[in-house]
């Protein structure tokens, strides 16, 4: 007897995005379709102005699509994470409350909600930092912040909009080892907007790309580098032809 | 009708920064009290119009003893008090509602630029005309000055708020109920704080003036009465009552800000 196929647990279905101002409509996005199934890691990739940060907040509930819908499956309680591309932590909150602050939303009492963010520091490597003020943390530390917020109350879904892009190159890098690791641990699924061919390469299961505005999937490319993933394979031949395809399918 | 313009009003809430040492003060003040008895006994002038220190400080200490300064000291910070609580009060609500709402704002908004043009001195005669020379009339002057900045700062706190954060509760499925309390309130406060302490030490003038237009107790009417006997002294020290009320006043908002800025201050002074 065949498998069954899985059930997605996010269903895309002719999504389009149009914005109307005085320069007249601007078509974001064109019948986006797709799927992710639960615990993939999918990567959006695509040039500046293609719609991917558009296509995410749509998902997240930020905008309304102009046309089409999405379904989330599995669960009647959707919970999403999202990490944005500025770590986008309050500063009046301490890290320890920056990551507290999506539980306390959802009415967890202050001690589990403590004990569960305190768990969270140690999965992001900020053990030290809990009493730390937002202003006084690298970049690098904001982000990592970031996530630890976006895990805390066990989301269903991940949302990354290029939580890396406004890092430097080597901390950025060091960020791909860390999140792959934290991804193999906790295995969410993800959905992360880069503009980066490694970064969606060294990270992802799937990758997804969007062509220029507007936008719609020219390539779902499945990635088949064995896990846990290695600085090394970023130079392997198999990686460059990953690599390259991508590159054809973005023009 | 755009509430831009007024953004210059809007201090943002730094701390006041810590005094360096206490004796620069002391001995700026000590001098000062020198060339005031000095000027006192050296120009031979008439206690009626300047008074010499010494003769402030016992006038101080009989006023204080035989209850007279209390007593006005307490009408007056009651009036501030409550003029400060209401006039912060209406603030904040309409305050918040211009900065949510542009429709709101175009419709109030002329409104409040002329009450704003008016000078609250030229108006608190009709005012104790109206309400009569008791407490009322006074809370309600000092609430119409505390109002405005305070407002202001409401507004340009809450428009302050970054969008990204708004997003982020967004994406969180925040209630509006708990975007105000975990994200607009905190955010606002610092700027909310600076109009506060604004607020503050105008309050002390509208009840002054008030007072001065007419009333039956109060250190405005303690200075009209002691100017009508000559007793220049006593006029001193319910001016220097005045001053500390508004120093105190300023201290206290000084004080919360410590409290809930903490965040603010610099790592390394």
């Amino acid at each position: 007897m065949p498998a069954s196929p899985p059930t997605p647990i996010l269903l895309v279905e002719t999504l389009s995005a149009v914005f109307s101002d005085e320069n007249g409509d601007l078509h974001a996005l064109q019948d986006v379709t797709f799927s992710i199934q639960p615990q993939e890691f999918v990567c959006l990739l695509g040039p500046s102005g293609s719609g991917k940060s558009t296509l995410l907040r749509i998902l997240a509930g930020l905008l309304p699509p102009t046309a089409g819908k999405f379904t989330f499956a599995g669960s009647n309680h959707l919970r999403i994470g999202m990490v944005f591309q500025q770590a986008n932590l309050m500063p009046w909150r301490n890290v320890l409350e920056n990551i507290m602050l999506p539980l306390e939303l959802q009415g967890v009492l202050p001690d589990q909600a403590r004990r569960r963010a305190q768990e969270m520091i140690e999965l992001v490597n900020l053990q030290g930092f809990e009493n730390a003020w937002p202003r006084d943390l690298s970049g690098g530390m904001a982000q990592r912040v970031a996530l630890a917020r976006a895990l805390v109350h066990d989301p269903n879904l991940l949302l990354l909009d290029e939580p890396f892009g406004s890092l430097d190159a080597l901390t950025r890098e060091r960020m791909w080892t860390e999140l792959s690791s934290i991804w193999q641990k906790r295995r969410k699924t993800v959905l992360m907007v880069t503009h980066s061919i490694s970064e969606a390469l060294f990270l992802a299961d799937r990758v997804l790309v969007l062509t220029q505005r507007p936008g719609h999937i020219c390539l779902d490319l499945k990635v088949d580098l064995p896990r846990p993933r290695t600085d090394d394979m970023r130079y392997s031949p198999h990686f460059g032809r990953l690599a390259r395809k991508l590159k054809d399918a973005i023009g | 009708m755009d509430l831009n313009p007024f953004r210059r009003f809007a201090l943002s809430s730094r701390p006041p920064e810590r005094r360096r040492s206490h004796w620069t003060v002391l001995i700026s003040l000590g001098l000062a009290l020198l060339a005031w008895e000095g000027t006192a006994h050296l120009a031979g002038l008439p206690a009626f119009i300047l008074p010499a220190p010494a003769e402030v400080a016992a006038r101080f200490v009989k006023s204080l003893s035989d209850g007279t300064l209390l007593r006005h000291t307490a009408a007056t910070l009651l009036e501030i008090v409550l003029g400060l609580l209401v006039g912060t009060l209406f603030a904040i609500v309409i305050g918040y509602l211009i900065a949510k709402s542009r429709r709101f704002e175009r419709l109030i908004a002329p409104y409040l630029v002329a009450t704003q043009a008016i000078p609250i001195v030229a108006i608190a005669p009709l005012i104790v005309i109206w309400f009569g020379p008791g407490m009322f009339s006074k809370v309600l002057i000092c609430s119409l000055i505390v109002f405005f900045p305070v407002l202001i700062n409401t507004v340009v706190g809450v428009r302050a708020v970054p969008r990204s954060l708004h997003d982020l509760m967004r994406s969180l499925r925040a209630t509006r109920l708990q975007i105000l309390r975990y994200l607009e309130i905190p955010a606002a406060l610092p700027i909310f704080l600076g109009g506060l302490r604004i607020g503050a030490t105008l309050a002390v003038i509208g009840a002054v003036v008030g007072e001065l237009v007419g009333s039956k107790q109060g250190l405005g009417f303690l200075i009209n009465a002691a100017r009508g006997q000559y007793d220049t002294a006593l006029v001193f020290v319910a001016v220097f009552t005045l001053i500390t009320l508004a120093i105190t006043l300023y201290g206290v908002v000084a004080v919360l800000e410590a409290k809930f800025l903490k965040w603010q201050e610099t790592p390394h002074p």
